[in-house]
């Protein structure tokens, strides 16, 4: 691959990223809208997708103000952290054959260490406000990304058991028969589960829990730098989606008559769908409940599915 | 966890579920008869005002925003010199309406009165007034009254009998 080509599948992976990133915002609103029996904003634009372009100016012509008593810097750093590292998340997943920014061989390694680094832009952002309810945000925040981080991790190690490899690439392809979400039904769900917790969306929204903390750990950010932590957030579910379909749903694999990119956004697509519906159906456990939940059923159910992974692919081994 | 599924399931299912949303420019709600909207000044069959001027709707608004004055042609028959609701104060009670007793006050199915300029939400009496009867047709408060307003003679009203001449002994 040349230096050419590669400077722009770099550029065309953000340029989608950050559309899609957009783009979601319409479509998460007409999605929430249908389900509830409504319409949902229709007006501007076909089908009212201009309605992205009025968000996005909003945002950027809002006032953008510090708090006198925030931490100026690391408040100002905060927001960048969370896109910043999610977009960088994206580096090691293979779009379709070829397409992939760095074909890294720890790169499930990189995509977990990238997602723990996300808890930085949450413990900063609410401890740079310097408000109470930022900080209680901040402080769950930290306490459930830590606690389903280890989850995820732990949920992905059965997929690179049975591949051999870190690397997606090698993962891709060693579904090209069977999808990891048959073998390995418990990993898939664990990992989704785990990374709804990861972008606290709903119902894991536990940081930001509106009825609660107001907005949680971003409660001072107004004008862009909420727009980054916004964009955050639709990268991040982005990214789960994506790595989700990499790693269970069989990446690009498909059958023949879709471009192997076609099946990888469909299917990206489709789960996009399904954040959006959990967040349209099912409301926020208690604080408590959501760790409890965690380290009492989810640690012990994603071990033994480690521990049985490892019997059956040592037993494969052997015969 | 099942249940979850089954939330999730039955929340999906309505996306194919008839919307609620009245698409309102392009669609109209219909107004039922009684909608307290926009307020008229209605008019008797004869064509004559039906207010009299008894500052019994300015009494009964809430929020004071009924404004008027009474005066008396040269019959004696009383009506509003002016007569002034100010619909950005007004808050479409209808208690104007209850109090009315000759039925010249009333709120009728129309909600579309949105301006520009807040000046313009102030209706004069020209205004106000319409050309029909809205939902009494046939009621003619002078007719009905005891006095004599050019409309009818004193005892020639509708249910009224001739005075009684009280100089007269006979029965």
């Amino acid at each position: 691959m040349t230096v050419m080509q590669h400077i722009w599948i770099v550029l065309g992976v953000l340029f989608v990223l950050l559309n899609i990133a957009a783009g979601l915002i319409w479509v998460e609103r007409r999605l929430l809208a249908l389900w509830q029996d409504r319409l949902g904003p229709n007006r501007a634009g076909p089908l009212g997708i201009f309605i992205v372009l009025a968000d996005t100016l909003k945002l950027f012509f809002k006032e953008d103000w510090i708090p006198p008593f925030a931490d100026k810097w690391v408040f100002i750093t905060a927001p960048a952290i969370v896109a910043g590292s999610v977009l960088l998340s994206f580096v090691i997943i293979p779009f379709a054959p070829g397409i992939v920014v760095a074909d890294l061989n720890v790169g499930l390694l990189f995509f977990l260490a990238m997602s723990s680094l996300g808890v930085y832009s949450i413990v900063l952002g609410g401890w740079a406000s310097n408000n109470k309810y930022a900080l209680l945000g901040a402080m769950r925040g930290a306490s459930q990304m830590i606690a389903y981080e280890v989850f995820m991790g732990l949920s992905l190690m059965g997929v690179v058991m049975i591949t051999g490899s870190f690397n997606m690439g090698d993962i891709v392809d060693a579904q090209k028969n069977v999808w990891f979400c048959f073998t390995q039904p418990l990993g898939f769900i664990i990992f989704f589960i785990a990374g709804v917790a990861e972008t606290h969306r709903l119902p894991f929204d536990i940081p930001e829990a509106e009825s609660e903390l107001i907005a949680g750990f971003h409660a001072e950010y107004s004008g862009m730098k909420f727009g980054m932590f916004f964009i955050g957030e639709y990268l991040g579910i982005t990214l789960i989606s994506a790595m989700t379909v990499t790693l269970f749903f069989g990446g690009w694999h498909g059958p023949a008559f879709l471009p192997p990119l076609a099946w990888f956004a469909l299917k990206t697509i489709l789960f996009l769908g399904l954040f959006i519906l959990l967040r349209a159906s099912l409301p926020r456990p208690r604080y408590d409940q959501l760790i409890e939940y965690g380290w009492k059923v989810l640690l012990p159910v994603v071990l033994a599915n480690l521990m049985i992974t490892g019997a059956i692919a040592l037993w494969l081994k052997s015969t | 966890m099942l249940s979850n599924l089954r939330t999730m399931w039955l929340v999906f299912v309505h996306l194919f579920k008839k919307k609620a949303t009245v698409q309102y420019p392009e669609e109209k709600n219909t107004l039922r008869p009684r909608w307290r909207g926009r307020i008229v000044l209605t008019k008797d069959p004869d064509g004559g005002e039906r207010c009299v001027g008894c500052y019994l709707c300015a009494a009964a608004c809430p929020v004071d925003c009924i404004a008027l004055q009474a005066t008396e042609d040269k019959d004696g028959r009383r009506y509003p010199e002016f007569f002034r609701i100010n619909f950005s104060r007004c808050i479409f009670c209808g208690y104007c309406e209850e109090a009315c007793p000759t039925y010249a006050i009333q709120l009728i199915p129309d909600f579309e009165m949105a301006e520009y300029n807040r000046q313009n939400l102030v209706f004069e009496k020209e205004d106000l007034l319409i050309d029909s009867q809205g939902k009494y047709p046939g009621y003619n408060f002078y007719k009905v009254a005891g006095m004599d307003a050019g409309v009818k003679k004193k005892g020639e009203g509708e249910n009224e009998e001739p005075p009684v001449d009280i100089y007269s002994l006979l029965p």
